[in-house]
């Protein structure tokens, strides 16, 4: 019996382990799908999304910046160049151990604590790998010293970029301006206008002048290079290649030379000087005095250095050309003569009693001649010749402030002059309207008269003086004053930058416009002329000018004013303005000398000697350019700007 | 010729077609580990190595009888025991576990032993009678299982306890223990989760739990394996991207790539027809596995046989599953595949075990 029973029971057992062994089965079955469902859905339903994710792990975008487009002046001296420069990296992976490896280095080539503080922040941002710069702008000699100390140091490398260099620091600074690091605004900047991707490679951008208006020009656009990293971003191989396309070259209306001899010129003195061609309005020189090394900016200015040069009393940074706002004095009274004249308030004829001072009717306030002891009787020309100032104050007082206000503005006084660099302010032409909504009062007609001298609320920039005089010189045809004159694309292609006519201001009488300019030309070539010491006999050439002295400082009434007793920095501004040859005017310049006293002694020999350099300059290309002619047997159709292409 | 070879190895104690599902995964493995470890061919030298010493180990415990083995099973168990509760008080910590112990010439994880101790015990325990366990045997089989499986756990070994753990199950199981008892089990069990969620279970343990449920929420951190891994599988496609040129792998993108997530090199490398072979292969052994233990001679030798085969299961179901995201990242190789030392023999060795119970008996009935 219990044999039997177990044995009923062993098949039983067995029974019930088949059974298992079943359900087993099954499971095993089950579990197998289920991990292929998971598969399946994995790597068809999902395949496109892990494809894509995995197309992203691997493969990364690496931007190649193009090279930035070079400027040159107008004779196709370079300006601004991109020239290799040294910079001593550590790649932190390599280094045995960093902290000694630094103290090699600084006795090796000299590091500043700035430098190495900065260095530890960046190695612990970047991958291990990746290169982290040390020092820039290495010389030649610490290059030629890390080399030969390169044995002992794995993982130090010295390495070549491009970087910005202008030959012209100081003369070029406040016309091409410089690049420097982008900073963040910057950054922001491009983002709102879409250009991050561009810059993407870049670590440069025009901070000012023609660098920073031309920026989208200069930059070019960036190559890209897709590649495959692997899972610490080192990168394995190029996959595609677009390469960059460069910027584009920039040709400059500027004369590099004109710019040094103005510059020149100027010596120790404070002040700026704008020239212009008045056929085109081509910017031939602008200088601004003093100035800096635009070289000093590029990478960086130390702290010490920046705060040296913008807190010196003499302002190199200021761009005094178009940022500068001066009282015209006198050198407005050629375009009050002409509004007198073309408004019909006088005639050449008229004449007027200069006893030295004008007074308003029924006032006792003395409006003051320069000439104590008054001009006598005055005419137009006088007036412009003498620089009488009772003469104009009448005139102002019989025009009234609202028509000089708009009459002034014609000449593009009291608005930006549209200069392709940014930043230029406006000056001011002072207005009822402007006076009520600035101040909250209203115009006084004494106010008239001291804006009748250019005095007062007027002020102007020396652009806008050069400009308006450039445009007095072409008979009332105003053009934008333009600095670039072609830019030149990487296929070689030129585009030249046509003169832009903003204003070609009616006439009433032409011969208005004769008599102010004779009467400018007389006050070089008379001898009563205020700057009638530019006038030298072998000249060759006529100049038409107007000195100018603007107040810095208010004379009390019946106080005398005694120039050597002032100080330096209260002294009159001395000012410029003039275009030659009268006849065929070819430059149009305004000069102001901060703190230069008189117009005639201190302005107008800075702008004869640049007036004397361009007009010879001109003279030699033009024989040149004859010469060529006569060689060559088919008319050539050279012209100045082909030439300067060739050059380049 | 071919009944030679028949012959040959059925002196030699194998089972044919097991065999042959075996050499095809190892062979499998080693090709995909050699993509895996970057083309390594030193590495692939030290895993040839092991697996001929897995082989070989398997073909010496194939020629011991089930008997033996049977009446060896208490004194095994004793053993594992004892060097568990050595490796707590003396082991070498290696990842924050203390897993190793080191014997001068050796290191081996004596977690491995347990694999295979736990359901010989079991099966020893339930072998006497031929009734289904119930009542003192089955408190005494269960408490037999916890016993090792909370020492391992103790390690912490969460991966390897929860492989001890399934082949004593299994082992009661197939014993026939009423489906009553099972599903009040599994009820006891989600109970006893939640005290293990809160006291046993390391901070990490606890993290890669968390991560499963959302891998994105820590994509640098532990959600980095499986979303690497998920992107390896996805991106293979049907028809992978072809044997060593796996971007996932090559690129390092994939950690663990040549251990636990090798699965992934191969999904990558083979798509999912691959995957469909591998699975094949696999799942092939286990029916070989269950075909066995039904046609086993002794109760003791069909509980053991069956256990070892579920096991295994396990083994490519929770790797599997962890590698493409269903499952918790708990440590558990490919099996056959996965580079490693002592898994690959104790695996090697219970195949040796299921080839005895079965070229034994048939042996006995001839």
């Amino acid at each position: 019996m219990p044999k039997r029973l177990q044995l009923k029971d062993h098949f039983r057992e067995i029974k019930v382990f088949n059974n298992r062994s079943v359900v087993s089965l099954l499971i095993s079955i089950c579990f197998i799908l289920i991990l292929l469902g998971r598969l399946m859905y994995l790597q068809v339903n999902s395949h496109e999304h892990f494809t894509t994710l995995s197309h992203n792990n691997r493969v990364s975008v690496q931007a190649i910046p193009p090279t930035r487009g070079l400027i040159y002046d107008r004779n196709g001296v370079i300006l601004a160049e991109n020239l290799p420069s040294y910079t001593l990296q550590v790649i932190p992976e390599k280094v045995k151990n960093l902290d000694k490896t630094l103290t090699i280095l600084a006795e090796l080539v000299e590091i500043e604590e700035e430098d190495i503080s900065r260095f530890k922040k960046v190695v612990k941002r970047k991958h291990r790998f990746e290169k982290v710069p040390l020092k820039f702008h290495l010389n030649d000699k610490e290059v030629a010293v890390l080399a030969s100390n390169r044995y002992r140091l794995p993982g130090v490398d010295v390495e070549a970029q491009l970087t910005r260099h202008y030959p012209f620091g100081k003369e070029t600074a406040h016309i091409a301006g410089y690049v420097g690091r982008i900073n963040e605004k910057e950054l922001k900047n491009l983002g709102k206008e879409g250009k991050t991707s561009n810059y993407s490679g870049t670590n440069h951008i025009g901070k000012l002048g023609v660098e920073r208006s031309y920026e989208d020009i200069l930059h070019g656009t960036v190559g890209i290079q897709q590649v495959e990293t692997n899972v610490r971003g080192r990168v394995l191989r190029v996959l595609k290649r677009e390469p960059p396309i460069p910027g584009e070259d920039i040709y400059l209306n500027i004369d590099i030379k004109l710019q040094q001899v103005a510059m020149q010129a100027f010596g120790e003195e404070q002040g700026a000087l704008v020239a212009i061609d008045p056929n085109n309005g081509h910017v031939l020189s602008m200088v601004s005095m003093p100035t800096y090394n635009a070289n000093l900016f590029v990478n960086g200015i130390g702290v010490k250095k920046y705060k040296e040069l913008n807190t010196s009393s003499s302002r190199p940074l200021f761009n005094r050309t178009i940022l500068g706002s001066y009282p015209p004095g006198s050198t407005s009274k050629p375009f009050m003569a002409l509004a007198g004249l073309e408004l019909g308030q006088i005639s050449r004829e008229d004449k007027i009693y200069c006893p030295g001072f004008y007074r308003l009717k029924g006032k006792d306030h003395k409006y003051r001649d320069w000439k104590k002891w008054g001009h006598g009787k005055t005419d137009m020309y006088k007036a412009v010749v003498e620089s009488c100032d009772v003469y104009f104050y009448d005139l102002a007082y019989r025009l009234g402030i609202d028509k000089m206000h708009h009459f002034l503005s014609l000449f593009g006084f009291g608005q930006r002059s549209g200069i392709d660099v940014p930043g230029e302010r406006s000056g001011l032409v002072p207005s009822r309207e402007w006076k009520r909504k600035v101040k909250g009062q209203v115009w006084f007609p004494g106010e008239t008269l001291i804006a009748g001298i250019g005095q007062g609320y007027m002020l102007v920039t020396p652009l806008q003086l050069a400009s308006a005089t450039a445009t007095l010189a072409k008979d009332g045809e105003r053009y934008k004053p333009q600095l670039v004159k072609a830019i030149i694309s990487s296929d070689k292609s030129k585009k030249q930058i046509e003169p832009d006519l903003v204003a070609n201001i009616p006439k009433n009488r032409s011969h208005n416009w004769d008599d102010v300019i004779r009467a400018m030309k007389d006050v070089v070539h008379s001898a009563r002329g205020t700057a009638r010491r530019l006038n030298k006999p072998d000249m060759g050439y006529t100049i038409a000018g107007k000195t100018g002295t603007a107040q810095v400082f208010t004379v009390a009434q019946d106080a005398e004013y005694k120039e050597e007793e002032l100080a330096k920095k209260l002294r009159d501004h001395a000012l410029f303005i003039a275009f030659a040859p009268v006849q065929n005017p070819q430059i149009a310049i305004a000069v102001i000398v901060e703190n230069g006293g008189h117009g005639g002694s201190v302005a107008a020999p800075i702008a004869g000697k640049v007036i004397e350099y361009y007009l010879n300059s001109l003279q030699q290309s033009q024989d040149s350019l004859a010469e060529d002619k006569l060689l060559e047997p088919q008319p050539s159709t050279l012209n100045h700007s082909s030439n300067m292409v060739s050059n380049g | 010729m071919e009944h030679e070879k028949r012959n040959l190895l059925t002196r030699l104690h194998i089972d044919f077609p097991l065999f042959f599902a075996l050499i095809t995964i190892t062979v499998m493995g080693l090709g995909i580990l050699y993509s895996a470890s970057g083309e390594d061919i030193g590495l692939i030298k030290r895993q040839g190595v092991r697996l001929l010493v897995g082989f070989a180990f398997m073909l010496l415990i194939a020629q011991i009888s089930p008997d033996k083995l049977r009446r060896w099973t208490p004194w095994i168990f004793i053993a594992g025991v004892f060097v568990l509760v050595l490796v707590l008080i003396i082991g070498t910590v290696g990842k924050g576990a203390q897993r190793w112990l080191d014997l001068g010439f050796f290191r081996f994880q004596p977690s491995e032993i347990m694999k295979l101790a736990v359901p010989m015990m079991i099966a020893w325990v339930l072998a006497d009678s031929n009734a289904a366990p119930s009542g003192k045997r089955l408190i005494v089989a269960l408490a037999l299982v916890i016993l090792p499986v909370l020492l391992i756990a103790k390690q912490p070994d969460l991966g390897t306890s929860l492989l001890v753990a399934s082949s004593g199950l299994f082992v009661i199981f197939m014993a026939g223990v009423p489906w009553m008892y099972i599903f009040s089990f599994a009820a006891a069990g989600v109970l006893f989760s939640i005290p293990m969620w809160f006291y046993l279970m390391h901070g990490y343990q606890r993290q890669r739990v968390l991560t499963l449920l959302d891998p994105e929420s820590d994509p640098l951190g532990s959600g980095y394996h499986i979303i690497q891994s998920k992107i390896a599988i996805g991106s293979g496609g049907l028809y992978g991207k072809g044997w060593l040129n796996g971007t996932q792998s090559h690129l390092e993108f994939l950690p663990e790539r040549h251990t636990d997530f090798i699965f992934a090199v191969f999904a990558e490398e083979f798509g999912l027809v691959g995957n469909i072979i591998l699975l094949s292969v696999y799942l092939f052994i286990i029916v070989r596995g269950l075909y066995i233990a039904t046609q086993a001679q002794g109760t003791y030798s069909r509980l053991l046989g069956a256990s070892i085969i579920l096991t295994f299961l396990v083994y490519i179901f929770v790797n599997i599953g962890m590698v493409s995201g269903i499952l918790p990242v708990v440590g558990v190789p490919l099996p056959l595949v996965s580079y490693g030392g002592t898994s690959m023999v104790t695996l090697m060795a219970g195949f040796g075990l299921l080839m005895s119970v079965y070229t034994h008996r048939r042996m006995l009935a001839n």
